[in-house]
C-alpha cells in the first residue's frame, strides 16, 4: 500500500495511543506539580495529618474523611430509593410505565449538577436550618442528600441492565411454573444479577467521592475533622476548587495536588474494580 | 415468611419509586415555580432588542447574553477540538487495535471516564501553571485552556460510543464490501461509518451535554463572573454553569437572584434538548434496524 493510503491508520493509531498517554500524562503533571510537598516521605503525613497552615500542617485528613463521610452517607440514602426504583423498573411495573420510569431516569442524569445544587441552596437548605440541623443549613448531611439524588440514575441504569440481562429461558420458565413477578425478581434475577448490583453500587460510590458541586455549595466547606452528619465538611474536590485562588508558590497550593492525586488513584481503582465485577456478569455464573 | 417477604419486597420498591419522582418532582416544581416569572427575552438580553445584541452592535449588561455566548463558544470548541480525535481513536479501538494493546487502552479510557471533573480541571489547570513557566506571562487561564480540558473530559465518552457503534455492526454487513475487493479503509469509509451514522451523533450530542454542563473544569481555567463577550481564545469568560454557581453564594439582590433561577432553567431547558436529540437519533435508527 502506498504511504498515502496508510496516513489514515497512522492518524487513527495517533488519535488512540495519544488519548492512552494523556491519561498518564495527567497524572504525571500533578506528581510534578506537587513534589515539593511530596518529596522527602512527607506524603504519609499530608494524608494524615490535619489542616493547620499557622502551625505549619497542610495535610489533607479533613478533607479525606469529608470526602468519604458524604460519599457514603449519601450511598446510604440513595441505594435502597435506587434498589427499589430498579426492581419497579427492571420487573415489576407493567411495561408502558416502565419504559416511562427508565426514560424519567435518563432525564434525571441529563439534569446539570451545578442546578441540583442551585435548587438545593434555596429549598432544602433553609429547611435543614429552620427544622432539622440549625446553624447554617449549610452541612454533610444536606450535601448527602442531594447527592444521593445525583447519583440514583448511575446506579439504577446499572441495576435495570444487571436486572434485563438475565438469561430469556429461565424467565419464561419461572412465568411457566406460575411465578409472580415479586418471585421472579427474588429468586431469579437477583441472585444472577448480583455482580451488576454491586459494580451499580461502586459506580455510585466513586461519582459521590468524584463530585464536586454539591459538596462545595451545600456542605459548609470547613476545614476541621467533621465528627457528625451535622458538622460542616470539606472534600477533597471542593478543597481543589476553594485553595486554587490562592498564591500559587505556597505550600497551601501545594496540597491541591496531593488531593488531586488521592482522587485520581480512588477513581482508578474504581474502574479496576469494576473491570473485574463486569467480567465476572459476562461469564454465566452458577 | 416467605410470603412476607415478597410483599415487603414490592411496597419497598414501589415507594422508594415514589419517593424518588416525589423528590424530583418538588425540586424542578420549584425550579419553576421561582423562575418561570424571569423566562423571557429580557433573561438573556436584558433592555437591548436581541437583533443588536446578536450583532454585536450594541453590548448586554443585564442580560445573559455573555454567558449564554460563552457557553455556546467553549461547547462549540471543546466538542470541534475532541471529536475528530475521539472518532478516530475510536475508529482505531473497533478496527485496529488487537491484543494486549486493546486491553491497556481501553483500561486507560475507562480510567479517563472515570476521572472526576475537577481532576480534569485541576490539570488543565497545571498545564496553564507549566506553561506559565517555561513561557512567561504567556498564557494565563483563558477560553482555549477551558476548552482544551472540557473536550480531554469529553474524550472517552466520545470514543466509546463510536467504538460500540462500531462493533455493534451484523458481522454479514462487515464482510461484503470486502468480499468484493473493497480496502479496510474503503470499508470503513463507504459501509461502516454511513451505516452508523446516527449512534456516532448520537454519541457526539450526548457528549455535547456534558461538556455544556460541567462546571468544575471551567471554574479552575478561566471562567469568570464577569468579562463580557468572548473576544478571544486566550482571554477569560463568562459561561451558564459557572454564573449559576456564582449566583447561589455572591447574589446582592432578588433581581439578581432572579436570573439566577432563569439561567438555571434555561441550562436545564438546553441539557433536556440535546438528550432528547440523542434520544431521537437513537430511536430512528433502532427503527432502521428493525425493518
Amino acid at each position: 500500500m502506498s504511504t498515502f493510503g496508510r496516513l489514515p491508520v497512522v492518524l487513527f493509531r495517533l488519535a488512540a495511543f495519544g488519548s492512552g498517554l494523556l491519561t498518564i500524562a495527567v497524572f504525571l503533571l500533578m506528581l510534578f506539580l506537587g513534589w515539593p510537598l511530596l518529596s522527602g516521605g512527607q506524603f504519609v503525613h499530608l494524608i494524615a495529618e490535619e489542616w493547620s497552615p499557622d502551625r505549619g500542617l497542610y495535610g489533607v485528613f479533613p478533607m479525606v474523611i469529608g470526602s468519604i463521610a458524604i460519599a457514603l452517607l449519601a450511598l446510604c440514602f440513595s441505594l435502597p430509593i435506587s434498589l427499589g426504583t430498579s426492581f419497579v423498573a427492571a420487573t415489576l411495573a407493567p411495561r408502558p410505565l416502565r419504559r416511562c420510569l427508565l426514560a424519567m431516569v435518563r432525564f434525571m442524569a441529563g439534569i446539570p449538577t451545578v442546578v441540583y445544587g442551585f435548587v438545593a441552596v434555596f429549598l432544602l437548605v433553609p429547611f435543614m436550618r429552620e427544622h432539622l440541623t440549625g446553624g447554617s443549613g449549610l452541612n454533610i448531611l444536606t450535601a448527602s442528600m442531594i447527592l444521593a439524588l445525583l447519583i440514583a440514575p448511575t446506579m439504577i441504569v446499572f441495576f435495570v441492565g444487571g436486572l434485563g440481562s438475565v438469561e430469556k429461558s429461565f424467565c419464561l420458565a419461572v412465568d411457566g411454573l406460575g411465578g409472580t413477578k415479586v418471585q421472579k425478581l427474588l429468586y431469579l434475577q437477583l441472585p444472577q444479577a448480583w455482580p451488576a448490583m454491586v459494580a451499580g453500587v461502586v459506580m455510585g460510590l466513586g461519582r459521590a467521592m468524584g463530585d464536586t458541586l454539591i459538596s462545595l455549595m451545600l456542605a459548609g466547606n470547613s476545614v476541621a475533622v467533621p465528627h457528625a452528619a451535622i458538622d460542616s465538611g470539606r472534600t477533597l474536590t471542593a478543597h481543589i476548587a476553594l485553595v486554587i485562588a490562592a498564591d500559587f508558590s505556597s505550600m497551601e497550593f501545594k496540597s491541591i495536588f496531593a488531593a488531586g492525586m488521592i482522587l485520581y488513584v480512588f477513581s482508578s481503582v474504581v474502574v479496576v474494580v469494576l473491570r473485574l465485577f463486569t467480567g465476572m456478569a459476562m461469564r454465566p455464573t452458577g | 415468611m416467605r410470603r412476607l417477604l415478597e410483599q415487603g419486597v414490592a411496597i419497598f420498591s414501589w415507594s422508594g419509586t415514589l419517593l424518588l419522582l416525589t423528590v424530583l418532582l418538588v425540586l424542578l416544581g420549584y425550579l419553576g415555580y421561582r423562575g418561570a416569572g424571569a423566562v423571557d427575552t429580557g433573561l438573556i438580553f436584558g433592555t437591548i432588542p436581541p437583533l443588536d445584541a446578536l450583532l454585536l452592535r450594541r453590548q448586554v449588561f443585564d442580560g445573559l447574553f455573555p454567558a449564554v455566548a460563552g457557553t455556546f463558544a467553549l461547547v462549540l470548541l471543546a466538542v470541534g477540538l475532541a471529536a475528530p480525535v475521539g472518532l478516530a481513536a475510536g475508529i482505531y479501538m473497533a478496527e485496529y487495535c488487537r491484543g494486549r494493546s486493546r486491553q491497556v487502552l481501553g483500561l486507560f479510557f475507562d480510567i479517563l471516564a472515570g476521572l472526576p471533573s475537577i481532576v480534569v480541571g485541576l490539570a488543565g489547570f497545571s498545564l496553564t501553571i507549566a506553561l506559565h513557566r517555561l513561557l512567561p506571562g504567556s498564557l494565563g487561564p483563558c477560553l482555549l485552556i477551558s476548552a482544551l480540558s472540557l473536550g480531554f473530559l469529553i474524550l472517552p465518552y466520545l470514543i466509546r460510543s463510536t467504538q460500540l457503534a462500531l462493533e455493534s455492526l451484523p458481522p454479514a454487513l462487515r464482510l461484503s464490501a470486502p468480499a468484493l475487493g473493497a480496502t479496510k479503509l474503503q470499508n470503513i469509509r463507504y459501509v461502516l461509518l454511513p451505516a452508523r451514522l446516527s449512534a456516532i451523533l448520537g454519541g457526539i450530542i450526548l457528549a455535547t451535554g456534558r461538556a455544556a454542563e460541567d462546571t468544575a473544569v471551567i471554574m479552575l481555567t478561566g471562567a469568570v463572573a464577569s468579562a463580557g463577550l468572548p473576544r478571544s481564545l486566550f482571554e477569560q469568560f463568562e459561561a451558564l454553569p459557572f454564573f449559576i454557581y456564582y449566583i447561589s453564594s455572591q447574589y446582592s439582590d432578588p433581581d439578581e437572584l432572579q436570573t439566577g433561577f432563569g439561567a438555571a432553567i434555561l441550562l436545564s431547558a438546553v441539557c433536556a434538548v440535546l438528550l432528547l436529540g440523542a434520544f431521537i437519533i437513537e430511536q430512528t435508527l433502532s427503527r432502521r434496524l428493525m425493518r
